[in-house]
């Protein structure tokens, strides 16, 4: 019964994405008035070649400082938790 | 551990894996790649030497705790080059037109050239340290307490 | 490059995106709830380079680059910033996966729910 309840659900909530979709705009014709501005001043206000490392490390640069703060902590967190596996092996 | 044909081809290869990363990393700001593209290859080639050696014998010269100290030193220069700029804002590009990396390229398609971007290549080098150093440290942890018996040929 | 009809990537990822919660919300191995995770991080990836592509567009990079006008190059950064994000989830939860397997012996997520209340 609660498999059926979940699946119903779950066709719901796809086609109401699917739904989204298709009334969504064209493929391959975004909105760019931002991106238009870094494709043409990124060159001399970042002094990079790559408009993507640009942004990635200029325009959006604390996003870049959230996004090396989530990967240290993933890494912490996995040799932290292979050490306290190791250590209760060689108790046992 | 494989077979000898394997081992001998990896060694090889293990080189080119490494100057490939490294280029990925140095010349993220004017041609394709960055920190996190050339540190993923950098650890893709640990992994193919664990795959091809087994992790008994790599894990006596690559240190897991050495690795971590690694990526620990690149998110320090993160931090610090991100601070170094607090003058104007944060993440200031303060070397922009300075001696050090500081050439602007000419406006539009062109060649461009490495002595240029400012504090971005420098970021990109600490990011592909943080990268290279705490992916390779994953694999060789999984590869080292996850248990199960080394593949013997 | 010509017109697309029917928005087809946008409708690829969404269709990614209902396989990725079908098998989240109904597969009892732990092993392919991680795979379902994985499978939802790459249809957003999907869903928003499509979003930042320009029809007939070049990559956003200078160096030597062909004629014609460029992708947006937000989108992509962002990209990236899911992708590094998705392998440092991933690896965390296969570790997690491995503790739960040699503290209950079973990757069954019915079995070995041990903070059921």
């Amino acid at each position: 019964m609660r498999q059926v309840v979940g699946l119903v659900l779950l066709l719901i909530l796809v086609s109401l994405l699917l739904w989204g979709v298709l009334v969504m705009r064209d493929f391959g014709y975004p909105p760019s008035d931002m991106d238009d501005y870094m494709i043409e001043h990124a060159q001399q206000e970042t002094g990079s070649n790559n408009v993507v490392a640009g942004v990635l490390l200029d325009y959006r640069g604390l996003d870049t400082l959230g996004e090396v703060t989530v990967l240290f902590t993933a890494v912490t967190g996995v040799l932290l938790l292979f050490r306290t596996l190791k250590r209760r092996e060689e108790n046992c | 551990m494989l077979s000898r044909i394997v081992r001998t081809v990896s060694n090889q290869l293990i080189v080119f894996v490494l100057i490939f990363g490294l280029y990925l990393i140095m010349h993220g700001h004017d041609s394709p790649g960055g920190g996190f593209q050339g540190g993923a290859v950098v650890a893709s080639g640990v992994a193919m030497l664990l795959v091809a050696f087994g992790s008994g014998e790599i894990i006596q010269w690559l240190h897991v705790r050495r690795l971590t100290v690694v990526a620990c030193i690149g998110a320090l220069v993160f931090i610090a080059i991100a601070f170094a700029g607090t003058g104007t804002t944060f993440f200031y590009n303060f070397l922009l037109g300075t001696p050090i990396f500081g050439g602007v390229p000419p406006p539009g398609p062109g060649h461009g050239h490495v002595w240029s971007g400012g504090i971005i290549p420098l970021m990109e080098i600490a990011i592909g340290f943080i990268v290279m150093a705490g992916l390779s440290a994953v694999v060789l942890a999984m590869a080292r307490f996850s248990g199960g018996k080394e593949i013997e040929e | 490059m010509e017109h697309i009809p029917l928005n087809f990537p946008f409708l690829a990822a969404m269709l990614l995106v209902g396989i990725s919660l079908y098998i989240i919300v109904f597969k009892r191995n732990l092993i392919k709830l991680v795979m379902g995770v994985a499978i939802l991080s790459s249809a957003i990836n999907l869903f928003l380079v499509s979003l930042g592509y320009r029809a007939g567009g070049v990559a956003p990079i200078y160096t030597d680059a062909p004629e014609g006008s460029m992708v947006l190059p937000v989108p992509q950064a962002l990209t990236l910033t899911n992708i590094v994000i998705g392998v440092a989830v991933l690896a965390l939860m296969l570790t997690l996966v491995i503790h739960i397997y040699r503290n209950t012996g079973d990757i069954d997520s019915h079995k070995s729910r041990i903070l059921k209340g």
